[in-house]
């Protein structure tokens, strides 16, 4: 019984701090229309601000928390002025892919200022604990629940009685009219982000406290957290974000007590499906008569697309087979090999994202799902490779659709959060099944590619398979572009209900183009499986999913050729010019935050 | 012999609101009715029922004698009802004969195998691997598609590649159009065709839209340019706040003081029509 209570404890301490990251979004899209993705970030900022603070200049508590509230709401301006104040009038994904974008940058800049290993947070708190009802309870889960109801009390002040308040309910409602009523919506969405971005950056401090531990991995845990609490609670609503934090902190408590720490997330991202599924206004969101339709819009710049000559194409396919000939650097020919794998997700999501419109930020799941199917039959039953890749393709391909087909009633960014949750779920269930998967151990030994009984052990013979697996993929989806199933995707993509209503049936056409794009990818995971020989839970994770979009982005969204320039520039030029790891990451998200701005219809432009 | 359509009882209420009050309507083989009426009386949430875009709170909708009010969007289509929207709902990425196209989606055959899980992979592999039958249906598609297209002049036929965003307004409703004939379809749905149009291009539509009723085209029709609705209309029926308030032949609609008081105001209606429109 005593432990049950102290769960409950815990749960709502930790239902608390989502809470803070919850309402934090849920402000920003209320008036921005934004998901916020660089939220996680701010939040391990004020971690880090607070770390620095009192570790370097022996601050007390309240001056700490003064100083990452005011560090943190400077940080949320910065992110307003460049994530969502030059892209108003974009198509309405822009800002979210530039807060991707901008959440890579910052992650990263931690990591590089910070480095990478975790640190310990101390507390000039107090020692003293009370027992109640056999439960121990510190100042620190006091401190955390004043800090919850004193910002929610806070900001009930500053929304109801504040002229700037009623200037954010009033954008919030409409920013058009707002707009038209002399509100300066680019100040009240400032001040949003401000405030928004202040309560996120405590957060991020007191759970360094009260765990005695920030790292800079923190972040996208973070921002996912708030996301699911935001949707349970009704995405952009401010009461609801705080109960859905509760309740998030609370089922993940009691799913822990019950099943272990390694569920934790899975009862998180669960939830989330559940309630973008059955209930996607949340708890308290409004039920509006007309199906809402949030956030349409697809990434699809209008643009003409730049056609290269045939023989330019030619030219260039037969100078990529000719290349091992030419050199037989093992360096140069793994790289490229790299980007061939990377150009086969590439082309999926393309696929996906660009033709149909279904923004996927959990691509990267399917490799896994290909990569774990194909090592399996090769490991259990001892099929050849040229038996299980083609296996792990078909598995991919039906899983992958089955797994996102509830989804497919979701529009704009619901979509995206669907996809990137059900990435997640993948990841940490093939992390708990441990007698299928190995779990965390992982799987090795995974026998390398063979063709009739030889070994392609050769950099070259690797090479050319993978180029090949790339070229078969490219000529069949450009060959599905062009017959009608080519339109009938891109019609999808543009207008659901005129699509509808000229008798296009939803549900069959994304679940053909997933199931295209997730053979593919099935058969890029499996070669990836059988190169390395070993995989885990983490071998394909979130970040390779939004590098592919990025990639996606980099080409143009649909593009084929595009698709494959995008993961030869992002996977094979920081390699060849030997930029270090760390840079990378922060490369891929100034170029997201630059091709948002300036080409949104990426380098070859939009099909 | 069942009705083209026959609407019976039709209530569709938003929060408190009843946008649409126990609706009545039949139309015929043939026949061209126009629904006219204030913004606001109900006219495009009675499209939104027929074409399954939206759920009728009470009533029924037949269509050649079947129920249709609880069917999908794409069902009705596949049976045979094409409608264009008020606002224009064109694939703006789209090629303008590819828009056209998508009209006939519902009438792909060679691609399509009446399996479940089979037919859409088969569809798939039909779509990359294109045998001579996938390939003759495409090209006679192609080829009536720019048919259709030439009805409109050469307003559209010169713009076949050009992407339906970079099009004049106009030529948007048009593009429509083309698209909702592309279905063949037995009852055509059109929301204020010529919203937006100059004098000349509404003439240019109305004499489209006769030359489809000369044809034998049975068309549901929302106009405001009563001219172009007197002119064209078999019968008339007037909604006004979700209530049908009258019905019958242009000149009876014309003559009725219900409807002169509820829509047209208290100015006679012959006046309304003869005089030129003020600056």
């Amino acid at each position: 019984m005593s432990s049950f209570i102290d769960y409950t404890v815990n749960g709502l301490v930790i239902g608390n701090i989502y809470a803070l990251l919850a309402v934090g979004l849920a402000l920003i899209f209320g008036v921005a229309n934004l998901i916020n993705f660089a939220h996680g970030s701010v939040y391990t900022i004020g971690a880090y601000v607070g770390w620095a603070a009192i570790t370097f200049l022996h601050t007390p508590l309240p001056v700490t928390m003064a100083i990452v509230f005011v560090a943190c709401a400077l940080l949320g301006m910065a992110i307003e002025r460049v994530a969502l104040r030059p892209l108003q009038g974009n198509a309405r994904i822009a800002p979210l892919l530039a807060t991707i974008g901008l959440s890579f940058v910052l992650d990263q800049l931690v990591q590089l200022v910070c480095s990478p290993d975790p640190r310990a947070v101390p507390s000039d708190l107090p020692n003293w604990r009370v027992a109640i009802g056999g439960v121990s309870i510190g100042p620190m889960d006091f401190l955390i629940a004043a800090v919850g109801i004193v910002s929610a009390t806070l900001l009930y002040l500053f929304l109801r009685f504040t002229k700037l308040g009623f200037a954010v309910r009033a954008t919030a409602q409409d920013r058009e009219a707002a707009l038209q009523m002399g509100v300066n919506v680019n100040a009240v969405n400032s001040a949003v982000f401000a405030i928004a971005s202040a309560l996120g950056g405590l957060g991020g401090l007191l759970v360094g406290m009260y765990y005695n531990h920030i790292d800079p991995a923190m972040s996208f845990q973070a921002t996912l957290k708030g996301i699911v609490a935001q949707v349970i609670g009704g995405v952009g609503n401010v009461p609801g974000a705080i109960l859905g934090g509760a309740l998030l902190g609370l089922t993940e408590s009691y799913g822990i007590a019950l099943f272990g720490t390694t569920y934790r997330n899975l009862f998180a991202f669960v939830l989330l499906i559940v309630f973008l599924l059955w209930a996607p206004n949340g708890l308290f969101g409004a039920r509006s008569g007309i199906s809402a339709e949030p956030l349409v819009g697809t990434f699809v710049a209008p643009s003409r697309p730049v056609r290269l000559p045939r023989w330019a194409v030619a030219g260039l396919t037969i100078a990529a087979f000719a290349l091992p000939l030419a050199s037989s650097s093992p360096y140069l020919l793994q790289t490229l090999t790299n980007a061939w794998l990377a150009a086969v997700l590439a082309l999926s999501l393309t696929l996906v994202a660009g033709t149909a419109g279904q923004i996927s930020l959990g691509q990267a799941a399917l490799l896994a799902i290909g990569g774990y199917a194909s090592a399996l039959l090769a490991l259990d039953l001892g099929l050849p490779a040229i038996v299980s890749l083609p296996a792990a393709g078909l598995i991919t391909a039906a899983l992958g659709t089955l797994l996102v087909f509830p989804a497919f009633r979701l529009r704009g960014h619901y979509i995206a959060i669907a996809t990137l949750a059900i990435g997640e779920i993948v990841s940490l269930v093939i992390l708990n099944w441990e007698g299928l998967t190995g779990g965390a151990m992982g799987l090795a030994g995974i026998p390398p590619l063979s063709f009739l009984g030889h070994d392609l052990d050769s950099n070259r013979a690797i090479y050319w398979t993978c180029l090949s697996v790339v070229m078969i993929v490219a000529l069949l989806q450009t060959r599905l572009l062009s017959s009608h199933l080519g339109r009938t995707l891109r019609a999808v993509r543009e207008d659901e209900i005129a699509a509808q209503s000229y008798g296009v049936s939803l549900d069959r056409y994304k679940a053909l183009a997933f199931a295209f794009g997730g053979f593919a990818a099935g058969v890029a995971g499996a070669i990836t499986a059988h190169l390395y020989s070993y995989l885990n839970n983490q071998t394909f994770d979130a970040q390779l999913s939004l590098l592919a979009l990025t990639m996606v982005i980099l080409g143009g969204m649909g593009n084929v050729l595009g698709a494959i320039v995008g993961a030869v520039v992002l996977v094979g030029l920081p390699e060849l010019f030997r930029v270090a790891a760390e840079y990378r990451i922060l490369i891929y998200g100034v170029v997201l935050l630059l091709l948002v701005r300036f080409r949104p219809q990426g380098l070859l432009g939009t099909v | 012999m069942p009705r083209r359509l026959e609407i019976k009882g039709l209530t569709r209420k938003f929060g408190g609101v009843a946008a649409v009050r126990s609706l009545d309507l039949v139309v015929d083989d043939g026949e061209l009715v126009s629904l006219i009426g204030p913004n606001g009386a109900g006219k495009t949430t009675t499209f939104n029922m027929v074409s399954g875009l939206d759920r009728a709170d009470e009533g029924e909708i037949l269509f050649a004698g079947k129920p249709i009010q609880r069917l999908p969007p794409q069902a009705i289509a596949a049976l045979g009802i094409a409608r264009t929207f008020q606002h224009g709902r064109v694939f703006a990425n789209l090629s303008v004969e590819d828009n056209v196209l998508i009209g006939a989606h519902t009438r792909l055959r060679a691609v399509k195998l009446p399996l479940p899980l089979i037919g859409p992979l088969a569809e798939l592999a039909l779509a990359l691997v294109r045998p001579a039958r996938v390939k003759r249906e495409e090209a006679a598609l192609r080829a009536e598609a720019r048919e259709i297209l030439a009805l409109f002049g050469d307003r559209l036929t010169p713009r076949l590649d050009h992407p339906a965003y970079s099009l004049s307004y106009a030529n948007r409703r048009r593009v429509e159009i083309a698209r909702a004939l592309a279905l063949r379809p037995s009852l055509l749905l059109l929301d204020e065709p010529t919203a937006g149009m100059n004098p000349t291009e509404t003439e240019e539509m109305q004499t489209l839209i006769g030359s489809l009723r000369a044809r034998g085209m049975t068309i549901l029709l929302i106009e405001h340019k009563l001219d172009l609705v007197m002119h064209l209309s078999d019968r008339v029926c007037v909604l006004d706040d979700g209530l049908k308030i009258a019905e019958g032949t242009p000149d009876a609609v014309r003559r009725d003081p219900a409807v002169i008081e509820a829509y047209l105001g208290h100015s006679s209606v012959g006046r309304a029509a003869a005089e030129p429109v003020g600056p």
